[in-house]
């Protein structure tokens, strides 16, 4: 058995140390670099300290709060109306094929969607209420964000909802509950995992978004993940850069933390 | 089992054959010689014409590959996993790249053509005895405006902009130097400033032109100014010239006050494998009816003197891209910061997107 | 009465849901049969932009380089994230396993641009050339922890006395692993595989960073070209990539619900093993 165990863990574990455990190390390492390359805490002290970054942290949660919520909102009752469908396995797959067209040529799709000249403004202008200014403001961020996000939840839920025992159901339609009670009672109570991983799947990356700020966005919102991008890739302020990304693994070490607590409990009802 | 086999025993044989179809489709490609040159050029920034000219002329095999930011590119050629053969980085990033080793100085005995380049675009403070690097476009930055939306004589200077007139009718291009720039010319100050509370001057007044920006974004701008999305951008000179051609009623204006002038510049980085096939790229691309050609493909300005003479009158007397000696001389290169004032400029410009 | 306006109700928001998830997609393909140039006005229908795509060479380079890495990679991904979800499921202390699995998730929430650049600093590290073989590595890299997560709950479904009664009936370690516990977790495998599959076709971040020497893949590629304003060309290929997901879903459906069948059998005789587990006990 032993030997077995150790077969099993030996490619796994090579990959977690060659690419987990060295990059991560890595940028903390970087993270107290400073741009002259001695040690140096200055970039934490920057962080924390310049109200810029406080904001843009702030800002952040609140987008990706946002941004989770409405994912939920629309994926729940996706969910929830597929698993009762008829070749629902079928139908799943079809809702999330739109996630193999690649995420730039949505956005571009989207940008040729929202803009002034573009199809919601057609539509708006015959229904009488005249052009809007969609494209650029925080509406269409989070719409287009909780768009891409959309299957990320929808799958966990689903399969929360699949593992249900089909005779709880049915034991409480018995006992009189109507299809709103069962939901309530007994239905929505055990897809809470399935809903946690999915938070979980979504409120990280919509942490990170940063293709979409600048894109959909027109770079008036600001999260973490922009940040990261910036100091890498323009300003080439690698200690900085690391220093964020630092701040997002702790922020969701914490979130797993927290979630993967109570996911515990509800192993022991099995 | 069984299924689990049958669907592994596809997805190899598919491997297989997406292999060898990759493999025929990189013959028929032709990448396969030993005389390839590597080129890591800006995207679209090349006549296409031109390359297979160059290749005909020398047999070289002409291996194009493209970024989108300096500093993507200075990554790319420090990590050194690719033999690039020539590269193309702006002014403050052939100063950067030189002081980090990572370009091989030229040997001027070796260049040809040398003669047709504008003397007043040699020995720039970024490289003052071109040691590493030969100018191969230059612009401007400035305002470009719609004019069945804006009227011409709104938007001349800098400070045009804050006029409340335009709110929420504006896109600026998304970089530090420029945006901070802009704030700091429409002042009379320098874009090099490394006087902080001229910098903190400048971020209080951009704070201020925030209800006028719909946008701060990068070369999308180009299709949203032709598609009429913003009446006014603020954006550099070539991408302006793109836009020009797609939409007649746009204009572009270098602000007397003051604006930015910039380079592009052909270097050989120390990743270089072909320095031979370098040279002869370098010297071909100086050769005046091959700059000229190129020119008119890219719609940048040229710096070949020689050049800019074969070029249409309508090109070259176009005061938009080739402006006048006295508007030059209030242009400024952007020399680069210490990192400390970088730094300030940096934050500065993150707060006022956030703003 | 009541329930009818309910169906009624959940057929409207379940279309809906559809055509908002097909929207962006349908405009660009819509938009591909357009002679006019551009993706405001629909001036004429032409087959134009579908030739353009065959006939450029490059972009089928890419587009079958594209496609090998994301089946190559998702392959070695899912067959090292079984193993590992294997190895996790094995671990006897609890400690050990949370350590594991919070390890494995730090790349599936990390940004892009952070394994980006990570990798990008490894790789030259390790002096790997970049190119297909580091956006390979990189690929295999990131889809690894999903399969992980696709498998293991799978295999914690499993009865454990199932594995016993293999061992009871005189199963050795081989035996069980292909005959019991591969079986069982099939379907997890594949929903990693398929996963990993998206991941790797759905990215960009990631290969921005690692690629070089002349290898590219289509998010790359149409990064570089829409940025130069948008070409109906790629509205082409993305059409044609649609259709081809399409046709692959819909394989893939017709595979698994034939076995459908079979595993309905399966599971009886799972519990029929079960049973047998339980008497010897």
């Amino acid at each position: 058995m032993g030997k077995w165990k150790t077969f099993y863990l030996i490619p796994y574990g090579l990959w977690l140390l060659l690419f987990v455990i060295a990059p991560v190390a890595l940028i903390v390492y970087q993270s107290f670099v400073d741009v002259n390359g001695g040690f140096t805490l200055s970039n934490y002290q920057n962080f924390f300290g310049i109200s810029a970054y406080l904001k843009m942290t702030f800002n952040s949660v609140v987008y990706a709060c946002l941004i989770t919520l409405v994912t939920l909102l629309i994926s729940y009752p996706t969910a929830y109306f597929l698993s009762q469908m008829k070749h629902k396995q079928l139908w799943l797959m079809l809702i999330i094929l739109p996630t193999w067209i690649n995420i730039l040529l949505k956005a571009y799709a989207f940008i040729g969607i929202f803009s002034g000249d573009g199809t919601v403004n057609h539509f708006l202008e015959f229904i009488g209420i005249g052009r809007q200014q969609i494209l650029f403001t925080d509406l269409s961020f989070i719409l287009v964000a909780a768009y891409i996000e959309l299957p990320f939840m929808i799958l966990p839920i689903f399969n929360a909802l699949e593992e249900i025992n089909p005779s709880l159901l049915s034991a409480s339609r018995d006992l009189g509950a109507s299809t709103f009670q069962t939901f309530r009672r007994v239905v929505f109570p055990l897809t809470l995992n399935g809903v946690k991983s999915g938070v979980q799947i979504v409120f990280i990356p919509a942490l990170s978004l940063f293709m979409l700020t600048r894109l959909i966005g027109g770079n008036r919102v600001i999260t973490l993940g922009t940040a990261v991008e910036e100091n890498f890739l323009v300003t080439q302020n690698w200690g900085m850069g690391s220093t964020i990304g630092v701040v997002l693994i702790v922020a969701m070490a914490l979130m797993m933390l927290l979630t993967g607590e109570k996911k515990k409990e509800g192993g022991h009802v099995q | 089992m069984k299924r689990l086999n049958v669907l592994l025993s596809g997805v190899v044989v598919i491997c297989i054959l997406l292999y060898l179809t990759g493999a025929r489709l990189e013959r028929t490609e032709g990448h396969s010689g030993s005389r390839t040159l590597t080129i890591y050029n800006w995207g679209d920034y090349i006549d296409p014409a031109l390359v297979k000219k160059f290749e005909k002329q020398t047999g070289y095999q002409v291996m194009l590959e493209t970024f989108d930011s300096n500093e993507a590119m200075y990554t790319k050629v420090q990590q050194g996993g690719t033999a690039y053969d020539l590269t193309v980085p702006s002014d403050y990033m052939v100063e950067k790249m030189a002081k980090s080793h990572l370009l091989i100085p030229l040997d001027h005995a070796k260049l040809k053509g040398l003669n047709h380049i504008d003397s007043r675009f040699m020995h720039l403070s970024f490289d003052p005895k071109n040691k590493y690097s030969i100018p191969y476009f230059w612009g401007t930055l400035g305002i470009i405006y719609n004019d069945k939306f804006v009227n011409g004589k709104d938007v001349q200077h800098w400070n045009d902009l804050w006029s409340p007139r335009f709110k929420n009718s504006m896109m600026l291009v998304d970089s530090v130097r420029d945006i901070m720039g802009l704030a700091l010319f429409s002042e009379g100050k320098s874009a090099n400033t490394t006087r902080s509370n001229e910098v903190q001057a400048a971020y209080n007044k951009l704070t201020k032109l925030s209800p006028n920006v719909k946008a701060i974004i990068a070369d999308e701008i180009k299709m949203y100014m032709v598609k009429e999305e913003s009446p006014i951008a603020v954006t550099w000179s070539g991408e302006a010239a793109e836009m020009l051609d797609g939409n007649e009623h746009l204009h572009y204006v270098i602000p007397s006050e003051g604006s930015n002038i910039w380079f592009d510049n052909l270097v050989i980085p120390k990743t270089a494998k072909n320095i031979k096939g370098a040279y002869a790229f370098i010297n071909f691309m100086m050769r005046p009816e091959n700059a000229a050609q190129n020119a008119e493909y890219v719609g940048y300005a040229t710096p070949n003197r020689t050049a800019m003479a074969l070029l249409p009158k309508s090109i070259k007397n176009d005061r938009q891209f080739y402006p006048s000696d006295q508007t030059i001389a209030h242009l400024e290169v952007y020399n680069t910061l210490p990192s400390k004032y970088l730094n300030l400029y940096n934050d500065l410009f993150l707060q006022f997107k956030m703003h | 009465m009541k329930k009818g306006t309910f169906l009624r109700w959940r057929n409207v928001y379940l279309v809906t849901a559809f055509l908002v998830m097909y929207l962006p997609i349908f405009y660009l393909i819509f938009y591909s049969f357009n002679s006019g140039g551009d993706m405001n006005r629909f001036t004429g229908f032409t087959w134009e932009n579908y030739s353009a795509v065959f006939e450029d060479s490059r972009l089928m380079l890419i587009v079958v380089d594209t496609f090998l890495v994301a089946f190559l990679s998702a392959l070695l991904a899912a067959i090292i994230g079984t193993c590992g979800a294997l190895g996790i499921y094995y671990m006897k202390r609890r400690q050990m396993r949370t350590l594991f699995l919070s390890l494995n998730n730090i790349l599936l929430v990390s940004p892009d641009v952070i394994i980006g650049a990570s990798f990008l600093i490894f790789l030259t590290i390790l002096g790997i050339r970049l190119g297909f073989t580091s956006v390979m590595l990189s690929h295999i890299a990131f889809s690894i922890p999903i399969v992980v997560l696709m498998v293991l709950p799978k295999l914690q479904e499993m009865n454990p006395s199932l594995i016993q009664a293999a061992k009871d009936l005189g199963a050795n370690q081989w035996t069980t692993l292909t005959k019991v516990i591969l079986p069982f977790i099939t379907p997890g495998i594949i929903a990693g595989y398929f996963m990993a599959f998206t991941y790797s076709l759905d990215d960009f971040a990631v290969t921005f960073f690692v690629t070089g020497n002349g290898f590219s893949t289509l998010s790359v590629e149409i990064y570089s070209r829409a940025r130069q304003g948008i070409s109906l060309d790629i509205n082409a290929l993305s059409a044609l990539m649609f259709l081809f997901s399409l046709l692959l879903v819909v394989g893939y459906y017709f595979i698994s619900h034939e076995k459908k069948v079979e595993s309905t059998k399966k599971r009886k005789e799972d519990r029929v093993a079960e049973k047998k587990a339980v008497e010897t006990l």
